[in-house]
């Protein structure tokens, strides 16, 4: 169920992750070695600007392209359209935004 | 001559609109025998009531395409033996259509998406204008002949999930005629083709499964023309906003 | 071999990519609450990362890696495959992707156990 508009949408948004998602891999494959901890993470993440606005632009795309995805599984599999799917697409990425939005928060936040 | 003649199970779709179920046939089998001979078999000597399409029996027209143990095939040209499942055949309507009856799909919803996808062509010129010289080889004109001998017989949509998935969706067939005609330097309407292919059944709806490709007799790769008119349309939207 | 209209490659690929899809939109939520356990209830956020050193979830974790990689892959395949001029080699590009995915997350693996 889509057209030009979200289809850009959805293409622009991940192309715009891609390096995100290979920084995030590279900084996980890095953190896991001797195992994770809370001061661990925080000691790389906290207070630092860099990680703040790398992770709340990867949050803002990938809520939006993960609502557009699962508005499609639902319209294909469920059936589901119109104003319910809208809806349900708008929710899915206000959620994941808010959620997003408070575990960076919790990681760069002093 | 002793009468062992081997017989095959044959299970074939019986119903109409509002459902049916398979109907099993005890049908002899032969050295060379395709599934439209054994659905006409049927139809002769079984179940006078039985209800199918074909026309050419050549495989030129398209007309008796069916769906055999699963897969979408033109029935005439596939022979028994390259799809006998130990000694089963399962024939039904394809998939993706309403069913008429039996093995008879109403075509109209994939014409009327050839159609809305602008798969008509739109003329630029009079009868009065010197006819317009196109070079076969050029870049436009080789994108339009890999998949201008389509035939309309509707394999590529009885195969495509997503067709399954979003009624909405033009499909395979009618997308690539598009395309072909987005190519045509004789069609005068190239933005109201981008246009009609890019609204809630359009183009970018395709997952790229492939199985269009895969199926279609023709071997014509409707993925292909689809990520043409995908390319066509990003295109566009960059420069003009639509 | 028997075809049906859907167990071929190209298919397969599709599956994945919509599978790893739906799998991350359903994880994502639960790892923003996690992570924002730091922020109200960081000695709970430590009791999980200590259960995470379960083998079990060191293969869950792997699991993870593996479908963020494929489905980005995946998707960087289909882009070139929409925008770049036609080549006929998308079989070849997908087992490609599902080989570099593998490469990376079991790297992440071999790090993380």
């Amino acid at each position: 169920m889509l057209g030009l508009r979200l289809y850009i949408l959805q293409r622009m948004s991940a192309l715009f992750m891609g390096p995100f998602v290979l920084v995030h891999i590279a900084v996980m494959i890095h953190a896991i070695q001797g195992g994770l901890s809370t001061a661990e993470i925080l000691g790389r993440t906290q207070g630092s600007i860099f990680w703040f606005l790398f992770y709340s632009t990867f949050v803002i795309a990938a809520s939006v392209h993960s609502a557009i995805g699962l508005r499609v599984i639902v319209h294909e599999v469920l059936g589901m359209k119109g104003f319910a799917l809208s809806t349900l697409t708008w929710s899915i990425c206000l959620i994941l935004l808010y959620m997003g939005g408070r575990a960076v928060t919790a990681v760069t936040m002093i | 001559m002793s009468n062992d003649v081997k017989y095959m199970d044959v299970a074939i779709w019986r119903g109409d609109a509002d459902g049916g179920a398979y109907e099993n046939f005890q049908v002899p089998a032969q050295d060379n025998q395709t599934i439209l001979d054994v659905v006409s078999w049927v139809q002769q000597n079984a179940s006078s009531t039985l209800t199918y399409r074909y026309a050419c029996r050549v495989g030129m027209c398209g007309s008796c395409a069916m769906m055999v143990n699963g897969t979408p095939r033109w029935t005439c040209r596939t022979h028994v033996k390259k799809v006998l499942d130990g000694n089963k055949l399962t024939v039904g309507p394809l998939r993706n259509l309403p069913v008429i009856k039996d093995l008879a799909t109403d075509m109209d919803p994939f014409f009327d998406k050839w159609v809305a996808a602008e798969g008509v062509h739109h003329p630029s010129k009079t009868r009065d204008d010197p006819v317009e010289q196109i070079n076969p080889e050029s870049s436009a004109r080789v994108e339009v002949s890999t998949g201008i001998e389509c035939i309309n017989c509707s394999i590529c949509y009885a195969s495509c999930d997503t067709v399954a998935g979003n009624p909405d969706y033009l499909g395979p067939a009618a997308l690539q005629r598009a395309w072909t005609l987005y190519n045509d330097t004789r069609d005068a309407d190239k933005q109201g083709i981008l246009d009609a292919v890019s609204g809630d059944g359009g183009c970018h709806n395709c997952h790229s499964q492939g199985s269009c490709a895969v199926h279609c007799p023709n071997e014509l790769n409707p993925m292909r023309a689809i990520a043409g008119l995908k390319r066509a349309t990003t295109l566009s939207f960059l420069k003009r906003g639509r | 071999m028997k075809k049906t209209h859907r167990g071929h490659p190209l298919w397969y690929a599709y599956a994945l990519h919509r599978a790893s899809g739906l799998g991350l939109a359903l994880f994502l939520p639960a790892h923003f609450y996690i992570l924002s356990l730091a922020l109200t209830q960081p000695e709970r956020l430590e009791y999980f990362l200590n259960f995470a050193e379960n083998p079990l979830v060191k293969v869950a974790e792997f699991g993870l890696v593996f479908g963020l990689t494929v489905h980005m892959f995946g998707g960087l395949r289909l882009m070139a495959m929409e925008w770049l001029p036609w080549s006929d080699n998308q079989k070849t590009l997908a087992a490609g992707a599902l080989a570099v995915s593998f490469l990376i997350s079991g790297t992440f693996y071999l790090q993380a156990i």
